[in-house]
C-alpha cells in the first residue's frame, strides 16, 4: 500500500479539485466552531458534506472530517450535532483534540473511525495509547516536535497509525497548546478555532512604510515598496534582549517532501497537506505534484527525479523541513 | 464554608539548585500558603540539575506543614523525559500531569491536573475525575463564565485558577532562548537561567508584549487575579495558584491570604502588588473573557 494523501479541502470546490488531482484522502469541517479553520468563506454545510463525501467515494477517495476544537463549556450541541451530521455524510473518519468530544463520540457513535487532531499534541507512546485504548482512536495526526528518527522509534512502540505534516503553513509553537492569540485578541485556536483573526488585524502607511498590527500589537514592519504579509502572531519580528528578529518563526511554511521516502519508512501511513484557506488551483497544483512524488517513490525512483517534480513548488516563499530536523530546534 | 486553598506553582524558569534552595527554605517557614508544587515541567534538558534536589526539598516543606504535589513536564517525548513523568508519578507525594502521557500511570490513584492540559468543559473535566483527578488547575485563557459552568457539574472536584504571575501561553518543540543566541537547542548552553523571570518581548514599537523562557512563551503582563473569597465561592473555586517569580513570593502569599480572608480589599490587594518588583504591569483579561493582555482596573 503506497503512502496515503491527505489533502485539505476547504471548500467543495477544492474537495472536487483535489480529489481529481488524485488526493487518496480529503479533510474538511463544517461551517462553525467546530473546527480549527472557523474563517469566513470556508467550509462544508452538512448537504455539501453529502454531497462532497458523495462524489470523493465515486472517485475512490475518503473524506476525513475535522471537529477538532474544544467544546464550549456548557454548550456541547454544535460539536455533537457535528458528529452526527459526519456520520450521516459517510464520513470516513472525524479528527477529534477534546476529551469530551472524543468520549462523545466512542459512546454514541461507535462505528465513526476516530483519528486524533494534531490539536491534543499527543507525542509520546503513553499518551497516545491512553486515546486508543480509552476511546478506540486509530490514527494520531503527530505534533509537530518530532524529528524523524523520533518518528521512527514513535511508530515501534505504538498500535496506531501515524499521519505527519509536509507542506504547507507551520506553527511553531506545539498546536493545541497555544494561547498566543486569545493573549492579543481574544480569540485563539482553542477557544474560537482561529489564530490570528482578520477582524483585528490593520495595516497602517506611515513615512516609514507600513506595520502591520494584531489588536493593536506591532506583528511587523515593511518598507515603502516591500509586500506587507499577514501579521500571524508568531511569524512577526520581535525585540528581545537588544537584538531584532523574526524570534519563533521566519515567514517560512513547511516543506518536507524531501522527507517522503524518510517518513514512509519511519512507518508513517499518511502525509497530510495544510491549506484549507487556499483556492482550488493551489491544491490541485500540490496535490498533483504530491502524489507523482509518492508514486515515483513507490517506483523506486532516485530522490533526484522526486526533487525535480516537486522543483515547481519551492519557488518563491522561502521553506523549511520544520522539526523532522532536529537542528530547527 | 472550608477556607480557599492557595497553592505555589512549580518554578517555571531555570533556576539554580542554589537558588531554589534558598527560595524554598524561605517557603516553607514563611509563605502563607498550604501547598507547593516542585518539579520542572518547562524543559527535560534542566532536569538533571535539579532531580537530586527534591527529596530534601519534599521533607523541608513538609516538615513546616505544607502539602507537596509533585508536577511533571509538560511537554515530554524523549525516553529520558517521559521516565521522568513516570517516575515523579510513582514517587508517592501527589502527582499533577501536565500532559496525558502521566494518565495510564496515575489512573485509579488521585491526582491533579495542571493548567498545561487542555479542560475546556465538563465533559473533559468527567473524563479525567473518572480516571481520579481530585483537583484541575483550569486553562489560562478559560472565561470565568465557562470556568462555573464546569465547577457546578463536578462539585467533587477541586478546581483551581491561575491568580498570579506571567501566563503561561504556548510551548514548542524549539527553544526560543537558544535560537536568540544563534544556538540549537540540543547545544543550548542553558542560556535560559540568565532570565529567572524570563525575557522579555517587546514589539518592534516597543509595546511590552510576551516573554521566553526556553521552549516556553509567557506572557509580558503579570496576571492579577484578585476574587474575594465569596466570589470565588459563587464560581466554585477552591483553590487560586500563585506562580513563582523573582518577587518576594512570601509577600505575594500574604497579600493573596488576606484577601481571601476578608482582611483586604481587592483594591488594597492590587495596589499593593503593583508597588511589588513585578517583572510586567498587571493584567486579567483571559478572566473576564476578554484578551489576556487587558489590563487590571484597579478601581
Amino acid at each position: 500500500m503506497s503512502i496515503e494523501l491527505v489533502c485539505p479541502a476547504g471548500t467543495p470546490s477544492a474537495l472536487r479539485a483535489a480529489v481529481e488531482a488524485g488526493a487518496h484522502s480529503v479533510y474538511c469541517g463544517f461551517r462553525d466552531e467546530t473546527n480549527a479553520r472557523n474563517f469566513p468563506g470556508l467550509n462544508f454545510s452538512p448537504d455539501e458534506l453529502v454531497e462532497g463525501v458523495r462524489f470523493a467515494h465515486a472517485h475512490g477517495a475518503k473524506v476525513l472530517v475535522a471537529i477538532n476544537t474544544f467544546a464550549k463549556a456548557g454548550a456541547m450541541d454544535a460539536w455533537k450535532a457535528a458528529l452526527a451530521n459526519a456520520e450521516t455524510a459517510g464520513a470516513d473518519a472525524v479528527i477529534l483534540a477534546d476529551l469530551a468530544v472524543l468520549d462523545h463520540a466512542a459512546t454514541h457513535h461507535p462505528n465513526l473511525r476516530l483519528h486524533l487532531s494534531v490539536q491534543a499534541a499527543a507525542a509520546t507512546p503513553e499518551a497516545i495509547a491512553f486515546y486508543a485504548d480509552t476511546f478506540g482512536v486509530k490514527r494520531i495526526v503527530m505534533p509537530r516536535v518530532l524529528s524523524v528518527e523520533e518518528i521512527a522509534k514513535l511508530n515501534a512502540a505504538i498500535n496506531v497509525e501515524t499521519e505527519a505534516f509536509v507542506f504547507g503553513g507551520l506553527c511553531p509553537m506545539t498546536e493545541g497548546r497555544c494561547s498566543l492569540s486569545s493573549y492579543a485578541t481574544g480569540k485563539s485556536p482553542n477557544l474560537t478555532g482561529v489564530c490570528s483573526p482578520p477582524e483585528h488585524v490593520a495595516y497602517t502607511e506611515d513615512k516609514d512604510g507600513t506595520a502591520t498590527r494584531l489588536a493593536g500589537f506591532t506583528i511587523d514592519r515593511f518598507g515603502a515598496g516591500e509586500q506587507a504579509g499577514y501579521p500571524t502572531l508568531c511569524k512577526g519580528r520581535f525585540v528581545a534582549g537588544g537584538k531584532t528578529s523574526y524570534l519563533f518563526e521566519d515567514p517560512v511554511s513547511l516543506n518536507a517532501a524531501s522527507l517522503i521516502a524518510a517518513l514512509a519508512k519511519a512507518g508513517v501511513t499518511a502525509l497530510k497537506i495544510e491549506g484549507r484557506q487556499r483556492g482550488k488551483g493551489y491544491v490541485a497544483e500540490v496535490v498533483r505534484t504530491f502524489r507523482a512524488a509518492v508514486e515515483a517513490i513507490d517506483a523506486g525512483r532516485t530522490e533526484v527525479e522526486v526533487g525535480r517534480l516537486l522543483a515547481g513548488l519551492v519557488e518563491g516563499g522561502r521553506q523549511t523541513s520544520g522539526a523532522y530536523k532536529k537542528a530547527w530546534r | 464554608m472550608t477556607k480557599t486553598g492557595l497553592t505555589l506553582g512549580p518554578v517555571l524558569f531555570n533556576w539554580s539548585a542554589d537558588r531554589l534552595r534558598d527560595f524554598y527554605a524561605r517557603i516553607a517557614d514563611e509563605a502563607d500558603v498550604d501547598r507547593v508544587h516542585l518539579g520542572e515541567v518547562v524543559c527535560g534538558k534542566r532536569q538533571p540539575f535539579t532531580d537530586g534536589l527534591w527529596p530534601e526539598l519534599i521533607e523541608r516543606l513538609q516538615a513546616a506543614g505544607k502539602q507537596v504535589v509533585l508536577s511533571t513536564l509538560a511537554l515530554p517525548y524523549n525516553p529520558r523525559e517521559r521516565a521522568a513523568v513516570l517516575d515523579f508519578c510513582q514517587a508517592g507525594e501527589l502527582p499533577e500531569i501536565n500532559d496525558l502521557t502521566a494518565l495510564p500511570t496515575v489512573a485509579g490513584k488521585p491526582f491533579l491536573v495542571g493548567p498545561f492540559v487542555n479542560v475546556y468543559n465538563e465533559g473533559a473535566a468527567r473524563v479525567l475525575a473518572s480516571r481520579g483527578a481530585t483537583g484541575i488547575c483550569l486553562p489560562v485563557e478559560l472565561p470565568i463564565t465557562s470556568v462555573a459552568v464546569i465547577a457546578a457539574a463536578l462539585p467533587e472536584v477541586e478546581f483551581e485558577l491561575y491568580a498570579f504571575g506571567r501566563l503561561p501561553l504556548a510551548l514548542s518543540g524549539r527553544c526560543y532562548h537558544a535560537r536568540l543566541h544563534g544556538l540549537h537547542k540540543d547545544g543550548c548552553q542553558f542560556v535560559c537561567d540568565r532570565d529567572p523571570d524570563g525575557l522579555a518581548v517587546d514589539t518592534l514599537d516597543g509595546q511590552r508584549f510576551l516573554a521566553i523562557n526556553g521552549i516556553q512563551t509567557l506572557s509580558h503582563g503579570v496576571e492579577a487575579f484578585c476574587p474575594t473569597a465569596d466570589e470565588l465561592g459563587k464560581l466554585g473555586v477552591r483553590r487560586l495558584r500563585l506562580s513563582p517569580h523573582t518577587v518576594d513570593m512570601v509577600v505575594v502569599s500574604r497579600l493573596y491570604r488576606a484577601l481571601l480572608d476578608g482582611r483586604a480589599s481587592r483594591a488594597e490587594t492590587l495596589a499593593a502588588l503593583q508597588a511589588l518588583d513585578l517583572p510586567g504591569e498587571l493584567v486579567d483579561g483571559f478572566t473576564r473573557g476578554q484578551p489576556g493582555s487587558v489590563r487590571v482596573e484597579m478601581a
